[in-house]
């Protein structure tokens, strides 16, 4: 929770330098207010440094997530002017730094403290969806064969570092708070992930339209725009799991085929 | 002042760290039935393991069939110059493969090779491919596949809580005191076995690949315990950081970008890797740059180039280049994979396929787009081979029913860690954590817990937040960071360290009055002042074992000692607290290894 690096008095080899303003939300789960913040900037820097200069120079309390700084862990999500973006892999020279740059914590999410927000509702969502299986090894030797063609797709999806922002600007969360019922986009991107894996025999489509109510999301691709990990949550991952959904449950040849089926899908795997 | 509060749990297995190791002891443990409980002090998936890049070594053969576990043994002591703890050694060699496996088990998805196996690539000081891996982020594949197959096994997790002491019952332990971050609220967890997984030191160096949560939790928990560490001169600089710009000095580079035939060139355009090969790795080195890059594309004939020599001596090299006036404008010297298209047509596809977050890495954070121009790299503290002495096979320190593996245990790595240790590091010793922990529990249940001294700890982590008008806890810590980094750090000599010494030793009067405003929910400054005393005690024992090791050897190396040095070919650096509450240093002769482990040294040369 420190400062590390880009301290302000080491002026040595920081390139060139100036004043800037980061109107920061501090509050914590009842109220809150931006305040204003002057640090000195220098060439490179991202949101996540100016963050720590803050503390260290002004405000040793001002709360904030961060582990790895560098776009792998997921853990310092915020609002930057507005706009849900890692902290740490915000550059300053994006932004117009003539004008305070805002931070604040993501909204869709119950506030802890300043920019730390509650996000255990998406582990326990995660818990309930059903997890990897595995069909029986391939090998003698208990291994499996799986073919490089075959696993990028899931490998995209693989790459999510949960860090929710996808979650924080789906509107079905944001606007109409449907989390009791919607699972949101990271979860669609981990249920896609592990139906289009080629080991995976679970049967999970019935809880993606059912307690995950894929059916909300109306593909406004807000999550895919924001994504650090340039996932296509939107093509990828949400609209083939609508496809899975329909030909499981909607679609008329299925439906009959259905009828003359004797046991249910996940047993006929096995 | 009142007593504070103490939420009480109980667990049989406390597990401290949700990494790698942690989680993989947690399952392990959750396996047998009895109950577990994981302190973190991040949200799960986000521990140190995430940042993983090049894979994880195991020698299942799958890209060179001459590869098996005795030639995966004879890598690691000669990577760790056979100081390592040749048990660990042994089972990690042993075991790794399997581990792997099960993590494909599990879900995990590796690349692969044509036929459809695990894919390996090559890495520095592993004679054939050996890591398995997924593009460049390997430890977010590994630890997400933990997480995710964890949660279902019936285990508690406590995110973002950090442990401030190990209770003990006599001579054994008896449970952790600890906070959790959001409300400041103190919790006792009872437990008759506790494992460490808690990783690394990185925090005590300004320039460092490692996130905040580094500050030797573990090793200063253990240490105040009553526990030995060991090796801890032994400290990992990693050849290649980020050094440009300035926000981003010290974040990891992966050795897979070599490891992909990525070459080190200095401010002159040439090769210097070629200039200074080691004795013990003449005959497994390439003699000129096409032998070399005929190695990264697989002719089993040819031998690697000498980027991929272990990491304690590329950094050094690096170091001498700048040095000597050689580096490139910011400090630092050029890693090149661009060049690799000369040698292929569709290279840029290629870098950006099977070094992805490397690409965007550079081109966001430092605007230079990898598949076109070289990087500027400079070496950053990334591993502690040191850590808590354990038993090589049961990972129980020299405390009763105390556990530690992963980084914050000690053995495996000798003096220097072999790329891709790690990983299966952190499942192999894991594994065997969980399974005797559980051992240990069954057998010694319901340890008595002394509440005067929960108490006392609780009382002494406020005391930060009671005072006022004392030091900046963050200032604190940027003293000891700039201090360790200039004096202990990757060219050391006699008089910096005892410098250091006094240095720390005055630092501990400064954190002991450290004192910081706000409240005890959420505040990052409170933190920063409990933390420091762990990293006050881990940067005494890099000092302290450091100025004992006269000699240069493996990741530790002395200007005023530059010559390895047979006095101290066979002992282990150890440091426990003495009696006075000193720290007490003590060599200690490493046991011969049984000859079946010794013919394969042999028979490898």
């Amino acid at each position: 929770m420190s400062p590390q690096r880009g301290r302000a008095e080491r002026t040595q080899d920081m390139g060139e330098q100036r004043q800037a303003t980061f109107s920061v939300w501090r509050g914590d789960h009842q109220t809150g207010k931006f305040v204003d913040y002057k640090t000195t900037v220098s060439e490179g820097m991202v949101v996540l440094d100016a963050i720590h200069q803050i503390q260290a120079e002004s405000a040793s309390d001002l709360a904030c997530r961060w582990n790895c700084k560098a776009g792998k862990c997921g853990s310092c999500s915020a609002e930057i002017n507005g706009k849900p973006r890692l902290m740490c892999m915000t550059r300053l020279d994006v932004l117009d730094m003539t004008q305070p740059v805002t931070v604040e914590p993501m909204r869709s999410f119950p506030s802890i403290r300043d920019l730390v927000t509650d996000v255990s509702w998406n582990f326990k969502v995660k818990k309930r969806i059903k997890p990897f299986k595995p069909r029986k090894p391939d090998a003698e030797d208990g291994t499996w064969r799986m073919y490089q063609a075959d696993v990028e797709r899931v490998q995209e999806f693989r790459k999510c570092i949960e860090c929710f922002l996808c979650q924080d600007v789906c509107h079905v969360l944001r606007e109409h708070h449907k989390h009791d019922e919607f699972a949101g986009p990271r979860h669609f991107v981990y249920q896609a992930a592990l139906e289009m894996h080629p080991l995976d025999v679970e049967e999970r489509l019935g809880q993606v339209k059912g307690e995950n109510a894929i059916g909300y999301c109306n593909i406004t691709k807000c999550c895919t725009k924001v994504c650090p990990e340039h996932i296509a949550i939107t093509d990828n991952a949400i609209i083939p799991l609508k496809e899975r959904v329909n030909d499981e449950f909607y679609d008329p040849i299925t439906k009959l085929f259905r009828m003359f089926r004797a046991r249910p899908k996940a047993d006929r795997k096995d | 002042m009142g007593t504070p509060q103490c939420i009480t749990h109980e667990h049989q297995v406390l597990i401290i760290g949700a990494g790698g190791a942690g989680l993989r002891a947690a399952i392990e443990a959750a396996s047998t039935g009895v109950n577990v409980g994981v302190v973190c002090k991040s949200l799960l998936g986000k521990a140190h393991t995430v940042m993983a890049e090049g894979g994880m070594a195991a020698s299942m053969g799958n890209v060179d069939d001459r590869d098996n576990w005795r030639v995966h043994f004879a890598d690691t002591m000669r990577g760790g110059q056979y100081l390592n703890n040749w048990r660990m050694a042994e089972i990690h060699a042993r075991q790794a493969g399997d581990r792997v496996r099960e993590l494909e088990a599990w879900g995990a998805i590796f690349d692969r090779t044509r036929d459809g196996k695990i894919l390996q690539r090559n890495f520095g000081g592993h004679k054939y491919p050996r890591l398995a891996h997924v593009g460049d982020r390997t430890g977010l594949e590994m630890i997400r596949t933990l997480q995710d197959h964890g949660i279902h096994q019936g285990i508690e997790f406590y995110m973002e809580f950090t442990v401030l002491e190990i209770l003990m019952d006599g001579d054994r332990v008896a449970g952790a005191v600890g906070y959790d971050r959001e409300k400041g609220r103190f919790h006792l967890w009872k437990a008759p076995a506790i494992v460490l997984a808690t990783g690394g030191i990185g925090r005590a160096f300004k320039i460092t690949s490692n996130s905040w949560e580094y500050t030797g939790d573990g090793h200063a928990l253990a240490y105040r315990a009553g526990a030995e560490l060991k090796d801890m001169e032994f400290v990992q600089f990693h050849p290649t950081g980020m050094v440009w710009p300035p926000s981003v000095r010290g974040i990891l580079v992966t050795e897979g970008v070599r490891g992909e035939g990525g070459v080190l060139r200095n401010s002159q355009g040439r090769r210097f890797m070629f200039d200074d090969i080691p004795d013990l790795y003449k005959n497994q080195t390439a003699s000129d740059p096409e032998e070399g890059w005929r190695y990264v594309i697989g002719d089993k004939d040819a031998q690697r180039p000498p980027e991929l020599l272990t990491r304690d001596h590329v950094a050094r090299c690096i170091v001498r280049e700048i040095r000597e006036g050689r580096g490139s404008p910011h400090g630092g010297v050029y890693l090149d994979i661009a060049w690799i298209k000369e040698k292929m047509r569709n290279s840029e596809a290629h870098i950006r396929k099977k070094l992805p977050s490397m690409y965007h890495q550079f081109k966001q954070l430092a605007g230079v787009d990898i598949t076109k121009d070289a990087m500027e790299v400079g070496p950053t503290t990334h591993y502690a081979m040191g850590g808590v002495n354990v038993d090589g096979q049961t990972q129980m320190s020299t405390v009763k029913g105390l556990f530690a593996c992963g980084e914050v245990a000690a053995g495996l790595h000798g003096a220097n860690r072999l790329g891709g240790n790690s990983l299966s590091d952190l499942v192999v010793f894991g594994k065997l954590a969980g399974e005797h922990a559980v051992e240990w529990a069954r057998a010694h249940p319901n340890p008595t817990i002394d509440n005067s001294q929960v108490q006392s700890i609780c009382r002494a982590a406020l005391e930060p937040l009671e005072r006022s008008g004392g030091e900046s806890p963050y200032e604190v810590q940027a003293t000891l960071q700039d201090m360790m980094q200039d004096k202990v750090g990757i060219v050391r000599k006699e008089s910096e360290m005892a410098e250091a010494i006094d240095g720390i030793a005055s630092l501990r009067k400064k954190a002991a009055c450290a004192s910081v405003p706000g409240n005890i929910e959420y505040n990052p400054g409170w933190h920063t002042a409990v933390d420091l005393h762990n990293l006050l005690v881990v940067s005494e024992a890099v000092a302290r074992c450091a100025l004992d090791r006269k000699e240069s050897r493996g990741a530790h190396f002395r200007d005023d000692y530059p010559a390895k040095d047979e006095a101290h070919a066979s002992h282990n650096t150890i440091v426990y607290r003495g009696a006075d509450g000193a720290m007490v240093v003590e060599r200690r002769e490493i046991t011969a290894m049984p000859t079946e482990l010794s013919d394969i040294i042999k028979e490898m040369g």
